[in-house]
């Protein structure tokens, strides 16, 4: 059956307290998953309050803060500081979203409370393990795939066309929808999840790509795509504003045309 | 079925496993037909069993006899056993993992929605015949 517990060894226990900074004025309270593969300890919420007066508004900055003044061994993962990267997707405040364009402010509880992305293998504190979601990236075969010779300049579309890539392409992988797609914790190993059809949807939907049929034989099976079941989430999730449920959908309604 | 996460097969082998089934569709648009078959039969099937509340055997036998009346009836019970048998297999496949487990339970599911839209058609047909 699917499991609806945590594993013994995943439950979360206790943690630490950290000390207010001396000399701040205003502080914010974060409470931070924290799980080391070294110590064989079970994982924990620590507490650390950061100094607002000395940090950035947002939750990465509040997390490159602790980092820097009270424990260096706090890890996540962080690149552009401009949601283009996706590199910092966690869970705050109970929604899975990109620290660095999440203001700390939006969080009404009084302590902002920060996961690793749900349901996947955690490496350490809020580093999750993402293989398989980029295996299942790799999966669709993300590129342009043509048997006609490739042209002199290039392959050309009309405006028309390219239009119809908007909303799929701005996708940054960052696994913020797929990790919040209940089917998706139960299935993983066999369904894409929304991340990866989605952008299936972004190469079926490309003028210029002479394999449509192919990639739909791909994607046509009960677990890969069938186990969406517009429960939404992803689109609630994405931090881009784009709508993965609605890229299934559109998969869904060209097998159902090309068989009807 | 693709290996424990343990196992030394490359990520992309194991997202792979056995290849698309290249089935599914034909499910997805059977829920859909049967869902708006329910929809649209629905009116005329709560009409109908209203009409047969607190009537008599020969009465009952009679409103069932008409032809159009048995037609929308037949057509609810097929339209909702197969909606059934199809919802009840998503489920199972959502959240039972184990194949023996799983293969068990999506037979029994197709044995009992055949057995319940087999025993309501010879009821129908019995008592729309009169007998």
């Amino acid at each position: 059956m699917a499991d609806f517990a945590l594993p013994k060894n995943s439950k979360i226990t206790g943690g630490k307290t950290w000390p207010k900074p001396a000399g701040a004025t205003e502080t914010r309270e974060f409470k931070i998953y924290r799980w080391n593969p070294d110590d064989g300890k079970n994982p924990s919420v620590d507490t650390y309050y950061v100094d607002t007066n000395d940090c950035g508004p947002m939750v990465l900055d509040g997390l490159i803060w602790i980092k820097n003044h009270i424990d260096p061994t706090l890890t996540f993962r962080r690149s552009c500081r401009e949601g283009v990267c996706g590199s910092c997707a966690m869970n705050i405040d109970g929604q899975n979203t990109l620290a660095c364009t999440k203001s700390m402010h939006d969080v009404k509880d009084d302590a902002v409370k920060v996961n690793p992305l749900p349901h996947q293998p955690v490496v350490k504190d809020l580093v999750p393990d993402l293989t398989n979601f980029y295996a299942q990236y790799a999966s669709i075969e993300p590129w342009l795939k043509t048997t006609t010779p490739t042209p002199q300049k290039e392959w050309k579309q009309s405006h028309e066309d390219r239009e119809k890539l908007d909303g799929l392409y701005e996708c940054i992988l960052c696994a913020c929808c797929s990790t919040s797609c209940p089917s998706y914790w139960w299935n993983s190993e066999r369904f894409l999840g929304p991340a990866a059809l989605l952008q299936a949807n972004r190469w079926v939907t490309d003028s210029r790509d002479e394999a449509t049929g192919e990639r739909l034989d791909n994607l046509e099976d009960p677990f890969r795509l069938y186990r969406c079941h517009t429960i939404m989430n992803c689109a609630k999730a994405c931090p881009k504003g784009l709508n993965p449920s609605e890229a299934i959908a559109e998969l869904k309604m060209k097998l159902v045309e090309r068989q009807i | 079925m693709s290996g424990s996460p343990s196992s030394m097969r490359t990520p992309l082998g194991r997202v792979r496993n056995l290849g698309a089934s290249h089935s599914g569709t034909t499910d997805f648009w059977r829920q859909r037909l049967t869902g708006v078959a329910m929809t649209l039969l629905i009116v005329p099937v709560l009409v109908v069993i209203l009409t047969l509340v607190g009537r008599n055997h020969a009465a009952a036998a009679q409103i069932l006899g008409s032809l159009p009346i048995a037609i929308i009836l037949l057509l609810f019970i097929i339209a909702s056993t197969w909606h059934m048998k199809i919802g009840m297999q998503v489920v199972i496949e959502d959240y039972v993992h184990n194949e023996t487990l799983k293969l068990v339970s999506i037979m029994a599911n197709n044995f009992f929605c055949f057995v319940v839209a087999l025993a309501s058609i010879y009821a129908l047909l019995k008592l729309s015949s009169g007998v």
